[in-house]
């Protein structure tokens, strides 16, 4: 047997590798700032109150750098360094790998300038505008491509499951990402979701818990069943669970997104789908987990010195809590008490900080001295960043436990009388001694990360790195099915692989653009007949909402059960969202809701809350706006925006576009005398004064507020 | 609620590429041998290796 030789490329692992650990440290950094936002909302107001610091532009930056650049990064990290080996074969392409790894940091670049300056999609977790949505998808298709061609180019015939897990990943997440970022620009910097309302809800959550499962999960699992076996030096547990680990977890997941809008607008039906299938993947979870945990049997006596180790049983066990609840929380019962609150953030955070967190620093700690033929500079620091870690982790989940837990009876809570037990307000205010716990297990979660970063600074310092690693294997051509002369047959045989991925990622693409237009502007036609299009004044108030992420902290969706009705309204209806391009439904309520905000208070009232919120709410946690008072609204393209609504079905009468700016502006007048006339200090004003504040993006906003709704009540008058 | 049917057609799509993948690692023979894959990744190649399991 004649041998190949090769080397593998671990120059693109270590670049990697440094970036997994620069962004997850300034992903944990926002973290931890909106951490102290909420709990010393008072001092971030007095001393930091800049727009591009603000709560609702800062959470989408924090969400999207720990899972895109942090775990992705740490994706990308892992793959590149055990699909080498597992396949014995250096990556197809240098430049691909160059590509992929430059482009994905600039994505990332991107994303820390245009989410701070509020140019957001409005999608949980898919903010990202909609260029920098069609980079994702190149660097995304680099990545595959890469991948896929090294596979082909293989050393070994079998294929080991983590390399399944990765190839999991990669056909699933293209999908995800190209349904769910379906927009129309309407300029450089907006787009509109194609869909809309009840539509977009369920879009966006088969994306968000899909990306959760394939982003955050599966190629986690990859790595899981990669590095675990190499840093205990011991074969997984059992082979073949991990086959069924990987088919059973690929086979269901895709039908659990509608557990994330239980009671909500969507269909009986499409809830009780999710719910099912939420319950059936807590064996294939649990069955992974085990799998990663008994591989250490007999060697938990090593677990005690070895800090990889430690870190990778963590990570294991956070993994198998965080399943556990996953389908607990999908029951209605937990559900209608965690939805909207803080369990959410506890739960996401074990899978997170736990699950992808621990893992990622277990890798990166056995990586390096690896690569860079050398100890660990500090086995103490490294023991150090574990204990502190893992303390981070309960400091941040139980007080989020707890806030979850009080927060969701407290909603519930009602007199004997029938009356509610507690104002929204009373519920928030309970909540700050476990936002500031929160705050303090973030601090002691960073500062390990920080600390590892040093730790393997200097671990890379005091080894030599070998760029390229030197190795042998014989080439697969030997293999026993093969006989020369029978090359076409090869050939034959590769391609279905090769051509499946692509050509059906290609036609579902093609097939899409051409569905999509028809099958989606058609279903949104009225379903209440009262229900209108936005005015344009309200269309920019809501881009405005949409700027500000007011969505993170607000929902616009009342639940029908008693304790939502009693606080906020009639119960909300699939037919009230067919305009809302993007839907606004929100999936926490740090904050009341406000699908039934419009008239429930003055214009005034409005006006003083965005300026000072805690002037008419003691106690509120929510941000001061004041750049709303003074920067002046930008309606330059509301004429664009109009004819894009119209492009999505919203029936605004034709050639509505050029009347739009002089609608606005009446509008706009209208409620800014309104402001004036009802400030009880300030009783004489000038219409210039009025003037100025109408054209002021707060009075934009307050047309949204006023207008939310309020369409449904006006059938019963 | 047309969406749902775009969502449940791809889902499908999904799953039925998944489906023809494991058939084609099935057909090939990928799942004949369920033990040792796990122990021959544990081998390193490079000759400059620790690891005390040599090929």
């Amino acid at each position: 047997m004649e041998l190949e030789k090769f080397s593998y490329d671990n120059g693109i692992v270590r670049k990697f590798a440094y970036a997994t650990i620069i962004w997850g440290i300034t992903g944990m950094l926002v973290g931890l700032i909106i951490a102290l936002q909420l709990a010393f909302p008072l001092f971030f107001n007095e001393y930091l109150g800049f727009k591009y610091l603000s709560f609702g532009r800062l959470r989408p930056l924090h969400t999207n750098a720990v899972i895109f650049a942090f775990v992705g990064n740490g994706i990308f990290t892992g793959v590149y360094y055990s699909l080498q080996r597992l396949l014995k074969a250096r990556m197809w392409s240098d430049k691909l790998s160059a590509i992929n790894f430059w482009g994905w940091q600039f994505i990332i670049v991107c994303a820390v300038i245009t989410l701070p300056m509020g140019m957001t999609s409005g999608k949980e977790y898919a903010e990202l505008e909609w260029w920098i949505d069609i980079l994702i998808t190149i660097m995304w298709v680099a990545f595959g491509w890469n991948m896929f061609a090294t596979i082909l180019k293989r050393r070994v015939r079998h294929l080991y499951v983590a390399i399944w897990f990765y190839i999991g990943t990669f056909v699933t997440v293209a999908m995800l990402h190209i349904f769910n970022s379906f927009e129309l620009p309407v300029s450089f910097f907006k787009s509109y979701s194609w869909y809309a309302g009840v539509q977009d809800a369920l879009v966006q959550w088969w994306y968000g818990h899909n990306a959760v499962a394939f982003f955050l999960t599966t190629p986690y699992l990859g790595l899981m069943y990669y590095f675990v076996p190499k840093a205990a030096n011991r074969p997984v547990y059992s082979y073949r669970l991990s086959i069924i680990h990987f088919w059973a977890l690929i086979f269901l997941y895709i039908w659990a997104g509608p557990h994330h809008l239980l009671y909500t607008a969507l269909p009986d039906w499409a809830q009780s789908l999710g719910v099912a299938f939420s319950i059936m993947l807590l064996l294939p979870s649990w069955g992974g987990m085990l799998n990663g945990l008994l591989t250490l049997r007999g060697a938990w006596d090593r677990v005690r010195d070895d800090v990889v180790l430690k870190f990778m049983v963590v990570a294991l066990t956070c993994y198998g809590m965080a399943t556990f609840e996953g389908p607990l929380l999908s029951l209605k019962f937990f559900n209608s008490i965690a939805h909207f609150s803080d369990w959410i953030v506890a739960h996401v955070h074990v899978g997170g900080l736990g699950w992808n967190g621990m893992l990622t620093f277990g890798m990166l700690y056995w990586l390096f001295p690896v690569m860079f033929k050398t100890k660990l500079y500090s086995k103490k620091l490294a023991n150090f960043h574990f204990w502190i870690a893992t303390l981070g982790i309960l400091f941040y989940a139980v007080p989020m436990y707890w806030a979850g837990f009080a927060q969701g009876l407290m909603w519930q809570e009602f007199k004997p009388d029938g009356n509610l037990e507690y104002e929204f307000i009373d519920t928030v205010t309970k909540l700050r001694p476990m936002y500031m716990l929160r705050s303090f297990g973030g601090l002691l979660f960073i500062t390990g990360a920080i600390t590892m970063f040093y730790n393997l600074f200097k671990t890379a310092k005091q080894g030599t790195f070998i760029a390229n690693e030197a190795a042998e294997a014989s080439p697969l051509l030997k293999a026993p099915s093969k006989i020369k002369g029978e090359n076409w047959h090869k050939a034959m045989e590769r391609k279905p692989v090769k051509m499946l991925v692509f050509s059906l990622i290609v036609v579902a693409i093609g097939g899409i653009v051409e569905i999509i237009p028809t099958a989606i502007v058609k279903s949104n036609v009225p379903t209440i007949e009262s229900v209108k299009p936005y005015t344009p004044l309200e269309l920019e108030g809501r881009d405005l909402y949409i700027r500000e992420g007011c969505y993170n902290c607000h929902s616009q969706m009342i639940r029908p059960l008693r304790f939502d009705t009693k606080r906020y309204g009639e119960y909300s209806k699939a037919g009230e969202f067919v305009y809302d391009h993007p839907f606004q439904w929100g999936s926490k309520r740090t904050g009341p809701d406000l699908a039934r905000e419009g008239g429930k208070k003055s214009n005034y009232w409005h006006f003083s809350h965005m300026i000072m919120p805690k002037e008419t709410s003691p106690g509120s946690v929510m941000p001061a706006y004041p750049w709303l008072r003074d920067d002046k609204l930008d309606y330059t393209i509301i004429d664009r925006k109009i004819r894009a609504m119209q492009t999505l079905g919203v029936p605004y009468p034709i050639g509505y576009d050029a009347q739009a700016e002089a609608d606005l502006k009446i509008q706009a007048f209208e409620i800014a005398k309104d402001i004036y006339t009802s400030n009880p200090d300030n009783k004489e004003f000038t219409n210039a004064e009025v003037q100025e504040l109408s054209e002021t993006e707060l009075v934009a906003l307050i047309a949204y507020l006023q207008r939310l709704g309020t369409d449904i009540s006006k059938t019963k008058k | 609620m047309g969406v749902i049917f775009l969502l449940i057609g791809v889902s499908i799509v999904i799953a039925i590429l998944f489906l023809s993948f494991f058939l084609w690692a099935s057909k090939t023979g990928q799942f004949d041998d369920d033990y040792t894959p796990s122990v021959r990744m544990l081998f390193d190649d490079n000759k400059e290796s620790e690891n005390q399991n040599k090929e």
